[in-house]
């Protein structure tokens, strides 16, 4: 199909309009980040007071502040995120696998409970599952609410039926005669999952780790409700919260805490592009 | 052979005895009140000993059986403590008058009828409904032209895709906050100039709503395209070409061919907008944390003018103290989530016959 040139023209234009629009915040941010207060609110946008320096004073105001505490924060949430990617991709591989071939009653409703609870919103579940933390806690003598293992379990419940979801239905695919031979061969079922159908789960093991960390690292609700705004555990989102609520209007601190939230996603966009974005998309469409 | 067997049998019932124990002795712990720190983990340890006894017991018939129930057993249990458990406590809860720690006695369907005399969430309700059907269209309209643009020979495509699809990778509460610092600091030095308009949009109450409904198309837009470039992909070339051979031009291939050969796609992206929006949260709250004034609406003035039901919810059971109303209000969300998800399943199967 060819276009004529006037046309590919003013569909570049356009093209490139949009594109300024959907960066402009993210110019906004790192433009300012150079820039110290007086100058930000002068100047929002353009050049005026931008310096290299400036931006290493920023950083260190950020960095060095004892309210935000950027990276025990930033190392919380990154230790929340991986633990919660790898126990739900093997949790979750080892559940879909067994749902997957054994075809009995039980299975099948396990599989719909699973499928069911997709629709439940977090609003409805928040409130008493705080409450059970709490309670449990309490009685069994672990601390569930304000630690890092109390919101791992927590993403590994909430993110189960997704992953379960979405893993079930690429093991269907895998055909059974690979573990029949396993098992002639003399392979115990433990060893044929892990030995022969998780390493085929690769790629859909992916496409289920980039859904589920995009959720876990930017998720607010969730650490805000079990860690406290003025908890000692604090994740990224959790500390940018609490930081802007006690910094009003100081945006050189505010921007500057904004940029550091941001870079980890960014880079990791940047390499994994490609995944990402088909991740995404495959994620809605099953 | 023998021999390994045995010591194996040993081992496990070791194992499966001493994880046993330690259980029982963390419940005993529990049960009588001790607070000794060491019950908790060694609750943990118990079951973990408990579970390895189970997989080491050498047995050919029930070893399959073992080994599924060891491995559901993880994510169940998780599953069954995060979700079901708070999901049954949460409706439960709903007809008490809880205040997040204990309840005294039931109430009836006392917090549902106050809910819906109260004229805020009434409020809250039209508004979410108004933000719901503007999204819809909005988002839908925005990321399946761009999508377009993204699927035409032009170049630097690439970059157009990766630069829309951006806003998504970003948290909705930092979102909120560089939004707020856009309106707030760069949009009101430009107002005032053009306009004389001295005060930031997020002060009133609709300008303020529309703020919100611009950041998130903003973000939404391009996830919502990424799904329809992988839809418009699929529409098949020769298709394309003979519809140009025959002299169509390109907005009657548009409505006529790709338009009805991506009404899946359309459906999905729908009511992927539909959820999605009605559960907005992270940007209602830093953007304007649901703050605005309505003079009168039911006869009363608000305060909440910008407070989408997510939000509300939110704010009735941290804010306000009062659980049971929140959980009340939660429970109606869930049913209004569960009936847009059925007729959504019914649409997609309807489709699929049709096909």
């Amino acid at each position: 199909m060819e276009m004529k040139k006037s046309r590919k023209i003013i569909l570049t234009v356009v093209g490139i309009i949009v594109a300024i629009y959907t960066l402009f915040p993210f110019y906004l941010v790192v433009m300012n980040t150079f820039k110290n207060a007086n100058n930000i609110v002068a100047d929002p946008v353009g050049f005026g007071g931008v310096s290299v320096s400036q931006l290493m004073a920023n950083l260190s105001a950020v960095v060095n502040n004892s309210n935000f505490n950027f990276w025990y924060a930033f190392g919380t949430s990154a230790v929340i995120t991986i633990l919660s990617l790898v126990l739900l991709a093997l949790f979750g591989g080892m559940a879909a696998w067994v749902i997957c071939r054994n075809k009995t009653k039980w299975s099948t409703v396990i599989y719909m409970t699973f499928i069911a609870s997709m629709i439940i919103p977090f609003q409805v579940v928040m409130l008493p599952l705080i409450s059970t933390f709490r309670d449990v806690g309490q009685f069994v003598g672990l601390s569930l609410l304000q630690s890092i293992p109390g919101i791992v379990f927590a993403y590994c419940g909430f993110g189960g039926a997704m992953t379960v979801f979405i893993l079930t239905g690429f093991i269907k695919g895998i055909p059974y005669e690979l573990e029949e031979a396993a098992a002639i061969d003399g392979c115990s079922p433990e060893g044929t999952f892990f030995r022969i159908i998780f390493p085929l789960l690769a790629p859909v093991i992916t496409t289920v780790t980039i859904l589920n960390g995009m959720w876990i690292w930017n998720d607010y609700l969730l650490p805000s409700l079990m860690l406290g705004q003025n908890g000692k555990v604090k994740t990224l989102p959790v500390a940018v919260q609490a930081f802007v609520g006690s910094y009003v209007k100081q945006w050189d601190l505010i921007l500057t805490a904004a940029l550091l939230a941001i870079i980890p996603m960014v880079i990791i966009f940047i390499v994994a592009q490609k995944q990402i974005m088909n991740g995404m998309v495959e994620g809605a469409i099953k | 052979m023998s021999e390994n067997s045995t010591s194996r049998k040993m081992l496990s019932l070791a194992l499966l005895i001493a994880g046993a124990a330690g259980l029982a002795a963390a419940l005993f712990m529990d049960f009588s009140g001790s607070g000794s720190p060491v019950r908790g983990p060694l609750l943990i340890l118990g079951a973990v000993v408990f579970l390895f006894g189970l997989y080491l017991f050498p047995t050919v018939e029930h070893h399959r059986s073992i080994i599924n129930f060891i491995f559901l057993f993880p994510l169940l249990f998780t599953f069954a403590v995060t979700v079901i458990i708070p999901l049954l406590l949460g409706v439960f809860y709903s007809f008490t008058d809880w205040n997040g720690i204990k309840f005294n006695q039931f109430v009836g369907f006392s917090n549902y009828t106050s809910m819906f005399k109260d004229p805020a969430f009434i409020w809250s309700i039209l508004l979410t409904f108004l933000f719901v059907v503007f999204n819809i269209i909005l988002v839908n309209l925005v990321g399946f032209s761009l999508a377009l643009l993204c699927t035409s020979k032009l170049k630097g495509v690439n970059f157009f895709r990766a630069s829309y699809f951006l806003p998504n990778l970003i948290g909705g509460i930092v979102l909120g906050y560089i939004w707020q610092f856009a309106f707030n600091n760069v949009l009101v030095q430009i107002t005032a100039k053009t306009m004389g308009m001295q005060s930031s949009i997020l002060s009133a109450t609709n300008t303020a709503f529309a703020a919100i409904i611009v950041v998130y198309v903003w973000q939404y837009a391009g996830y919502i395209m990424l799904i329809y470039v992988t839809g418009l992909t699929t529409v098949p070339k020769d298709v394309l070409e003979a519809s140009q051979i025959d002299g169509a031009n390109a907005f009657t291939t548009l409505m006529k061919i790709k338009i009805p050969m991506i009404a899946s796609t359309i459906t999905i992206c729908t009511f992927l907008t539909l959820t999605s929006a009605f559960k907005q949260f992270d940007v209602n709250m830093a953007l304007t944390n649901g703050t605005g004034s309505v003079a009168d609406f039911m006869g009363s003035y608000l305060t909440n003018g910008t407070q989408m039901l997510a939000l509300n919810i939110y704010n009735t059971a941290i804010s306000k103290n009062s659980y049971a109303l929140g959980q009340a209000k939660a429970v109606f969300f869930f049913i209004v989530l569960a009936c847009v998800s059925i007729i959504q399943v019914r649409i997609s199967n309807s489709k699929e016959v049709e096909m």
